[in-house]
């Protein structure tokens, strides 16, 4: 209990904030773009894709989940047993998760 | 009053003559009205003087008679015997804790942890007595007073498995009680408490198992604390990023 200074306020906002997201606009979008677009009972609309707050939002609906998943995967492999390794394991999840956002962010520009 | 018989598989330690622990059964016969303590008190005086366990007020009020029943951490003050019978109750020292003798477990390193959320009153300066007290409004006193109501029984400690994995845990009663402060409208302790409850070993560590607030005997619910305190040390986190000269 030394109070260093610490990155986990960090960690722990997006884990919070991906688990906002995950399971409050995850669910809608799996409905829409993965049930009703290709049933036909929504029109495939991809032009929408070309504004830019859609990709902002785009962006925020795949990065931030994947915090939530670095933060409970890590915490969940600790808890069975892998508490020795709690560094190595943080810097590979949350790396994991760094990366999908440079890619998310990478794929939207371009799109 | 009719009396049944029902039987107490109590774990035994007596560490000057036995090196792992043993279970020894009593066969008890209890009125309706006897709770756990109540056959342990029997056995303490009629038939076994050596069982060692802690109690005192029988009220489920001082805290002192925590012990896992059945695997789960109870007040054993609290526990009726005729919720169990007619099968055998299993009453263990609380989970997670090293255990002195019998059913007494060693409470220091939660006295260390209560200690170090500094649960009292901190004021930046005291006002001289001739000014009175410090006055509350009922909502000041409604914002922390659900908080106060811990009895420091461990129960919450013995529940979590986080705990039980990492005894540097500071914990679920540590962490709800220096929030009880923090809370507390005449308090100017926050940024002290907060090296000790935003340590890696403070808040973070908590993964939101919540057991501590199903166990807890006073529904202090110490989960929504922690959770309560990480939100707040976030949003200190992310002022301090945003404003750094704000902090203290």
């Amino acid at each position: 209990m030394n109070g260093r200074k610490t990155l986990e306020p960090l960690w722990w906002g997006l884990f919070s904030a991906g688990g906002v997201v995950a399971a409050f606009l995850v669910p809608i979008h799996i409905v829409i773009t993965g049930i009703a677009v290709p049933l036909g009972w929504l029109p495939d609309a991809q032009e929408i894709y070309r504004h830019w707050p859609v990709r902002l939002y785009l962006f925020i609906l795949i990065a931030l989940p994947l915090y939530h998943w670095a933060h409970r995967f890590q915490f969940a492999l600790s808890d069975m047993g892998m508490r020795g390794i709690h560094k190595p394991l943080a810097v590979l999840c949350y790396g994991a998760a760094l990366l999908g956002t440079v890619i998310a962010g990478w794929i939207l520009l371009r799109l | 009053m009719s009396e049944r018989t029902i039987t107490l598989d109590v774990t035994r330690y007596r560490p000057h003559q036995e090196a792992v622990p043993t279970v020894q059964s009593y066969a008890i016969p209890f009125p309706d009205d006897w709770v756990v303590l109540d056959a342990l008190n029997h056995i303490k005086d009629q038939v076994d003087g050596s069982l060692s366990y802690r109690w005192s007020c029988r009220m489920g009020v001082c805290g002192s008679c925590g012990m896992m029943v059945n695997g789960e951490p109870k007040l054993s003050c609290a526990v009726f015997l005729r919720d169990y019978f007619p099968r055998a109750i299993r009453v263990e020292p609380l989970s997670n804790f090293p255990v002195i003798r019998d059913l007494v477990i060693d409470m220091s390193g939660f006295l260390d942890k209560l200690k170090s959320v500094k649960p009292w009153i901190i004021r930046e300066q005291e006002k001289p007595l001739s000014e009175g007290e410090y006055l509350q409004s009922p909502r000041e006193l409604d914002a922390y007073q659900h908080f106060s109501q811990c009895i420091n029984c461990m129960l919450c400690y013995a529940a979590c498995p986080v705990f039980g994995l990492d005894s540097g845990f500071v914990g679920p009663a540590a962490i709800a009680l220096g929030y009880r402060y923090n809370l507390d409208s005449r308090d100017h302790g926050t940024a002290e408490r907060r090296e000790v409850l935003g340590d890696h070993e403070g808040i973070w560590q908590c993964t939101f198992v919540g057991e501590c607030s199903v166990v807890c005997p006073k529904h202090v619910d110490p989960a929504a604390a922690i959770q309560r305190v990480k939100v707040d040390t976030a949003k200190d986190w992310i002022l301090s990023l945003v404003m750094p000269w704000g902090q203290r």
